[in-house]
């Protein structure tokens, strides 16, 4: 792929809990405005690897080697709150701030993060409820609590914080293993809505979602990457044989 | 769009502060304990250095003669703690047992609020009580019924006056009970089901399994009785209120008797010379002590147990 | 068989006594509070009106009068405790859950609990020579201050426990938005926590209220108007206690109505934390 296409560019690597090793020399590149879909077996360190790209493993306290390039930029140069302000992150089960209100919870990374204009914030807040294809379910109710919606709203909530702050990359981790067959298919034509403007990496325990959201998958097997290429590739014609295994079910 | 949100200089220094900032609360508190033991040794300083030991083993407390021995005190102290948790104890396991094995849920949450009101009410009350009702009470039926039945023994003679050592173990028992049962209850309850399950699958009856866990939860029982003795050492306005406020030692329990913390209370505006305000203080300083050992030994025991089941 | 029997017997007869008494033991444990309560309802209304609570005290032998400075004094006194406590006990509760899992963070966490099992006289005491010492004269500022130190355990470990029933998935959420750490805590966990912090702050000032003996020469106690706090004040509680050895029947009187009083302080304490804690959403 050309150089300048390039969103995330990680080299050689490697992931330790303690002096536990969860990641093997990874190396791979992440094209802009695509899909990246991650699969594997449970425990093959899908989630610490995209957790890696916003540095979100150092909160629970993860340490790395090897490089990750943002846009050209080493992200262990730059401070992890700026980072995480251009590489946002839906987690697996749905996490709105319960004290807050739907409103409020779209607001709160702009308001803690120093934006006070009131129309600045309630303009952003109605576009990226939007953007969520939350807002028509959820105009009139703005004030109700964020906790007090379905899980499905809630994890599309979610999203919308995260895009409030405008990051160029999301990632997401298992966003639809909670929820119900109509949310998930609601949170897929999303994703398939929001490459146009975003970097999604989503992690994904289902093939099917996989192959039906994503231009590239990744299989990772025991911390390490396996095969790595164009979605319908992986899916069709896999190189390896363990890909080839676990995409037919034989194993995890 | 970064632009419009802070820059991230003073981010890092906010954590920075944010850390240092409750550090210093927490070493505030941190120094306030230690302060607290520094300043009473200060004010007792003349005290220790008149009297030594002699103050703990002395049997006279005399303003008068400026001499301050606080043997009877410390013994109405322990005997009021000791007589009401020898009481209190037996009851609150009682307690705890019918709230955490017995008491179906419907009855268990409102008996569970009613006894974390009894501990909620001031001691001032249970003091008032205390005076107008339950001293006339031991003074006109009780405790001439005692000397009636039990008169030969040494621990019911003399004048029913009502006010004295058995009127302060009765206040103190009943304000003891729902501090020592609370906790005994939560002990109870960390211990495992499959504790419970396992004794009554043998076809044990719900007693033998109590027994059991009773068993597994000996050491927090422990630590919740110890936690109540350092409550009834301290207990100052229900006691002071009834317990009749006379430096004597006696063996029957109809007669006034005089606590640490009661000398306190009584007669700490009225030191008029530094030698009695520093014994007044010597006595805070000893029951600081006190109080701090058995509630220290206490914590570690109940610590230890609630490790114990969520280590397993 | 008729062996066996005879155990099974035993077996169930000892079952039935001994639940039998853990009954007994509850109602025990249950029966002083309705007496309690019987006695200073029955007893204390007999004064309370409105004159109760906005007349001053009598002096000795005139009958009536109320206990308006006393309840104004139990609030600065209770205020004045906050005042310290909170801050103090909410900030080292952020403290312990945040950063104290280190050998400090123990020590500080035992020392809290050791200070709660401290006796309030010996708090009175300390009070009186830190602050009534060097001023030379009893204040409410000194009684607010030996309040407020007796707030600090119960606030500092309820803050601590209810910061860490915040789920970890709100932390990193607000992480993940680019938030620092110390506004993530702040805006979003302590946020999520305050109805559990207000709670054991509503416990620490209503306990304070109540308190008698930190105050007994500290606050010391007046018979008149005051609320300037470098001056002694009236409370509710020494009232309770001076009224209660008096000869006078009519102070014993006002003595259960003060008591009743301040029963109701504090459940009108607990109703309006209820009201400003109230959830803003319906179901919640």
């Amino acid at each position: 792929m050309p150089q300048n296409d390039i969103k995330i560019s990680v080299k050689n690597l490697d992931a330790f809990y303690g002096k536990n090793k969860v990641l093997h020399n990874i190396t791979m590149d992440i094209p802009s405005n695509q899909v990246v879909a991650i699969i594997g077996p449970s425990g093959c360190g899908k989630s610490t690897f995209i957790r890696c790209l916003n540095r979100m493993h150092e909160v629970v306290g993860g340490t790395i080697t090897g490089s990750i390039m943002l846009d050209g930029e080493d992200l262990s140069k730059n401070d992890p709150v700026l980072l995480r302000r251009r590489v946002g992150m839906v987690f697996q089960k749905p996490n709105p701030f319960p004290s807050m209100s739907i409103f409020n919870n779209v607001a709160a990374g702009l308001r803690l993060n120093g934006v006070h204009n009131k129309k600045e914030i309630s303009l952003i807040v109605e576009k990226c409820l939007k953007q969520a294809a939350l807002w028509d379910e959820v105009k009139d109710n703005l004030d109700d609590s964020g906790a007090n919606i379905s899980g499905g709203q809630q994890q599309r909530l979610c999203i919308a914080r995260t895009l409030a702050v405008e990051p160029e990359v999301i990632l997401m981790d298992e966003p639809a293993s909670a929820l119900d067959p109509v949310s998930t298919s609601k949170i897929e034509s999303l994703i398939f809505e929001l490459k146009k403007d975003y970097t999604i990496v989503i992690v994904t325990h289902n093939m099917q979602q996989a192959a039906r959201v994503s231009d590239r998958t990744a299989f990772f097997y025991l911390g390490e990457l396996i095969e790595y290429d164009i979605t319908k590739q992986i899916f069709l014609n896999p190189a390896k044989k363990q890909t080839e295994d676990y995409i037919t079910g034989r194993f995890g | 769009m970064v632009k419009r949100l802070n820059n991230h200089f003073s981010q890092n220094i906010g954590d920075l502060i944010f850390e240092k900032l409750t550090l210093l609360f927490a070493v505030s508190v941190f120094l306030l304990v230690i302060l607290m033991g520094y300043e009473m040794y200060l004010g007792s300083k003349i005290s220790i250095q008149k009297f030594g030991f002699s103050f703990l083993f002395n049997s006279s407390w005399d303003p008068v003669q400026e001499v301050y021995g606080a043997l009877p005190i410390i013994y109405g102290t322990v005997v009021s703690s000791i007589l009401s948790l020898l009481i209190a104890v037996p009851l609150s396991i009682g307690v705890a047992i019918f709230l955490a094995e017995v008491a179906p849920s419907w009855l268990e949450k409102p008996v569970s609020f009613l006894v974390e009101l009894l501990a909620g009410i001031p001691s001032v009350i249970y003091g008032l009580w205390g005076i107008f009702v339950l001293v006339p009470w031991l003074r006109n039926s009780f405790e001439p019924w005692l000397a009636d039945k039990f008169g030969y023994l040494p621990f019911f003679r003399g004048a029913p006056y009502g006010f004295g050592m058995l009127a302060a173990v009765m206040i103190l028992t009943i304000m003891l009970l729902p501090i020592i049962s609370s906790i005994s209850r939560d002990v109870l309850k960390a211990v495992p089901r499959s504790r419970r399950e396992a004794a009554l699958a043998l076809g044990a009856t719900k007693w033998q399994s109590t027994l059991i866990v009773l068993k597994d939860a000996k050491s927090g029982i422990l630590g919740a009785s110890m936690l109540g003795l350092g409550r009834a050492i301290g207990e100052t306005m229900a006691v002071t209120m009834v317990i009749g406020n006379r430096s004597l030692i006696s063996t029957s329990l109809f007669d006034p008797s005089y606590t640490m913390a009661s000398v306190i209370a009584n007669e700490f505006t009225e030191a008029t010379s530094q030698m009695y305000l520093s014994s007044l203080i010597e006595l805070a300083l000893v029951l600081f002590i006190i109080t701090i050992i058995i509630n220290a030994f206490a914590r570690i025991l109940v610590w230890s147990m609630s490790r114990k089941w969520s280590a397993a | 068989m008729k062996h066996r029997n005879y155990f099974l017997y035993r077996k169930k007869t000892t079952n039935v006594i001994m639940m039998s008494l853990t009954v007994i033991a509850a109602l025990a444990a249950v029966i002083p509070l309705f007496l309690i309560f019987y006695y200073t309802l029955s007893k204390g209304i007999a004064y309370l009106n409105l004159n109760f609570f906005i007349a001053m005290p009598k002096p000795v032998g005139e009958p009536g009068g109320g206990m308006a400075n006393a309840i104004v004094g139990t609030l600065i006194l209770i205020g004045i405790g906050g005042a310290i406590g909170i801050p103090v006990g909410i900030m080292t509760g952020t403290y312990l859950s945040e950063f104290g899992k280190n050998k400090f963070g123990f020590m500080v966490r035992f020392l809290t609990d050791v200070l709660s099992g401290v006796p309030s006289i010996v708090v009175g005491v300390v009070a009186y020579t830190m602050v009534v010492i060097p001023m030379k004269h009893f204040s409410a500022l000194a009684g607010g201050i030996a309040l407020g130190i007796l707030m600090i355990p119960t606030i500092t470990r309820t803050t601590e426990e209810m910061i860490k029933l915040v789920p970890h998935s709100l932390r990193e959420a607000g992480l993940a938005l680019g938030i620092p750490k110390w506004k993530t805590t702040i805006a979003i966990v302590l946020r999520t926590a305050w109805k559990g912090i207000a709670t054991g702050v509503l416990l620490g000032l209503s306990r304070a209220a109540g308190e008698t003996a930190p105050l007994l020469f500290t606050a010391l106690g007046n018979r008149f108007w005051s609320t300037k706090i470098m001056q002694p004040i009236a409370s509710l509680t020494v009232y309770i206690y001076d009224y209660s050895k008096s000869p006078f029947e009519d102070w014993n009187q006002q003595a259960w109505t003060a008591a009743l009083v301040l029963i109701i302080l504090i459940s009108v304490l607990s109703l309006l934390f209820r009201f400003v804690t109230r959830s803003k959403y319906k179901s919640d």
